[in-house]
């Protein structure tokens, strides 16, 4: 008698604890994905009620129209970004896991900014690079370093390293504190062998280090991509993608086209675009660690 | 510059390690660079703290990195809160991360414990459902977001927000998932012996002993929808619907031309979560080890 009810409770609480979440999953993440790809092929303004059918012609101006693709070289600024800051990172986390006081306060501290309002982290750093009024000059002038001057954000040429240099300001900790786990993970008494078989920290950190964190690295680069191929805020906060453009990203594009231009197909198609580009990444990530698990 | 110096670090531990006065000065390199890197973090916040007690006056007549004639001085931050209408982002931003993170937690446990107790044909699937979730990157698939939450009706609405940080999140799911594997079946077990419901077991065995991993859960994605821009940028446009980051940005934008207002404004935003992440630290740093190292 217990087991038959205990049978049919299951099926109770498995419909309804259920149910919901996984409609919720499906309405706002999967059904969006499908839509976005029927949007792309259609040239919907974003109000009206027909959404008049074009076929592949929103793909056919992307791959034509090189402005679309030409502001993937500014993501890739982010990347070369995110790449130092991995590797900062690490440093900082061998650092942090050697024996020294103070760890956790530094730890502490190099996270922060992770927590920080990203609004709010975009407008303190338009006061540091603010090229008359910006801490960062007053900085170089007081150093003596006058000839560094720059207008920061003004600059075509440097706008993207100025803000990729903000993102791995802000993800630093947060990789850092990935790494510090990773690293505490891996047992102690490794180390002592190696240390008494005569391995200094360098040779230890190659053979013992690194292949246990491998999996973490790789991690933490597929989150590095996809950040940098999805960067909006900085820019849009900063610098509305100027000065002439020069900082516009692939996702500040794609708003743009949609709530600014309100040409939502074109949008879809590109956001199908960035879509692909991002499970490709995945997908070569996936098979490369696979790879090397074996 | 801190890699370079970092760099240089390593290999100064590599030939320092036996002798001991070398040792001595690799101590003295490792805090060093940490200095340094604490010096790059707390540089921006810190001028965001130096101006944002000075008058108008005041401001236009001293340096950036000398100290305000007072701290008490809080003329910037009574101004933010007047012409900022900071108050109603605040309530605003507390309505809406008060119901997603309740509706996160209860649907985060109740999927564990669906997915985590019971053994049912469809659960690979569900979990490969939720793995799928997040691959797809929210950034692109807001376009076609948009048009459903505008035919739900839930454009300029505080529940839209609301509804999509419930839904799209799926990493508070991994955290339950992992941390009911830990929770000892016997007690389900011995619970059932007794006589309980599944339902019973589930909020009075279950959902209590989540408790560390819901304190973690909380956290997190308090700070990241207070820190969230995006969501709120898009759903909810209306000026009474402003939340900190978009209140925020229309404040700067009316006021830029006085930046030691605009520091008042930054401090105010960014002191909450600060003092929330000082507290609780020990949470935050267990929740991203254990969500990515696993």
């Amino acid at each position: 008698m217990f087991a038959m009810s205990y049978k049919i409770q299951r099926y109770v609480i498995l419909i309804s604890f259920l149910t919901l979440p996984l409609l919720l999953l499906a309405v706002f993440s999967f059904y969006p994905a499908i839509y976005l790809a029927w949007l792309s092929f259609t040239s919907w303004d974003g109000y009206s009620p027909e959404k008049a059918w074009v076929g592949i012609s929103n793909y056919k101006e992307i791959f034509t129209n090189a402005d679309i693709f030409k502001v993937l070289s500014h993501n890739f600024v982010y990347f070369i970004g995110g790449i130092v800051q991995n590797i900062v990172a690490l440093f900082f986390a061998v650092l942090l896991n050697s024996r020294l006081r103070g760890r956790n306060a530094f730890r502490v501290l190099l996270f922060l900014p992770y927590i920080m309002n990203s609004v709010a982290i975009a407008y303190m750093f338009t006061y540091v690079y603010d090229a008359q009024n910006g801490s960062l000059n007053a900085l170089l002038t007081s150093v003596g370093l006058q000839s560094w001057i720059k207008s920061w954000l003004g600059d075509a040429a440097i706008v993207n390293y100025s803000l990729a240099f903000i993102s791995a300001w802000k993800f630093m900790g947060f990789n850092m504190v990935i790494y510090l786990g990773a690293l505490q993970s891996i047992p102690g008494d490794l180390y002592e062998a190696a240390k008494i078989d005569g391995a200094g920290p360098f040779k230890s950190f190659l053979y013992i280090t690194w292949p246990s964190i491998i999996k973490i690295v790789e991690l933490s680069m597929l989150l590095t991509v996809s950040g940098a191929l999805e960067v909006f805020d900085l820019p849009f906060v900063m610098t509305k993608g100027g000065p002439a453009g020069s900082s516009q990203t692939f996702v500040t594009q794609t708003v743009e086209t949609a709530f600014n231009f309100s040409n939502y197909g074109l949008a879809s198609a590109m956001g199908m675009v960035l879509l692909f580009i991002v499970v490709l990444v995945i997908f070569v990530q996936r098979k490369l660690i696979l790879r090397g698990g074996d | 510059m801190s890699l370079e110096t970092s760099l240089k670090k390593r290999a100064g531990t590599v030939t320092a390690r036996p002798v001991s006065p070398s040792r001595a000065i690799a101590a003295a390199l490792k805090y060093a660079v940490l200095l340094a890197a604490v010096f790059v973090i707390l540089f921006p916040p810190y001028v965001v703290v130096l101006n944002a007690f000075k008058g108008n006056e005041e401001y236009a007549k001293s340096g950036v990195f000398d100290f305000p004639h007072s701290f008490a001085n809080l003329d910037n931050f009574s101004t933010v809160f007047h012409r900022g209408d900071m108050l109603n982002a605040f309530m605003n931003t507390g309505t809406i991360l008060g119901l997603s993170v309740l509706g996160n937690v209860l649907m985060g446990t109740m999927v564990a414990f669906a997915l985590g107790r019971f053994n049912f044909k469809l659960k690979s699937w569900i979990l490969g459902a939720y793995v799928a979730a997040t691959l797809i990157p929210s950034v692109t698939t807001q376009v076609a977001t948009f048009g459903i939450i505008k035919e739900l009706g839930l454009f300029n609405s505080l529940y839209g927000p609301v509804l999509l940080y419930i839904g799209t999140d799926v990493v508070q799911i991994y955290l339950y998932l992992q941390f009911i594997r830990h929770i000892p079946y016997d007690l389900d077990e011995n619970a059932m012996i007794e006589g309980a419901s599944l339902f019973r077991i589930y909020r009075s065995i279950i959902f209590p002993l989540l408790a560390p991993a819901t304190a973690t859960a909380v956290i997190l994605k308090s700070i990241s929808i207070y820190n969230d821009m995006y969501i709120p940028y898009l759903y909810m446009p209306s000026q009474k619907l402003r939340v900190v980051s978009t209140g925020l940005m229309n404040f700067v934008g009316v006021n830029s031309a006085q930046w030691n207002v605009v520091c008042a404004a930054l401090l105010i935003i960014l002191i909450p979560t600060t003092i929330l992440y000082l507290v609780m630290q020990r949470f935050i740093f267990s929740g991203i080890v254990n969500g990515s190292v696993k």
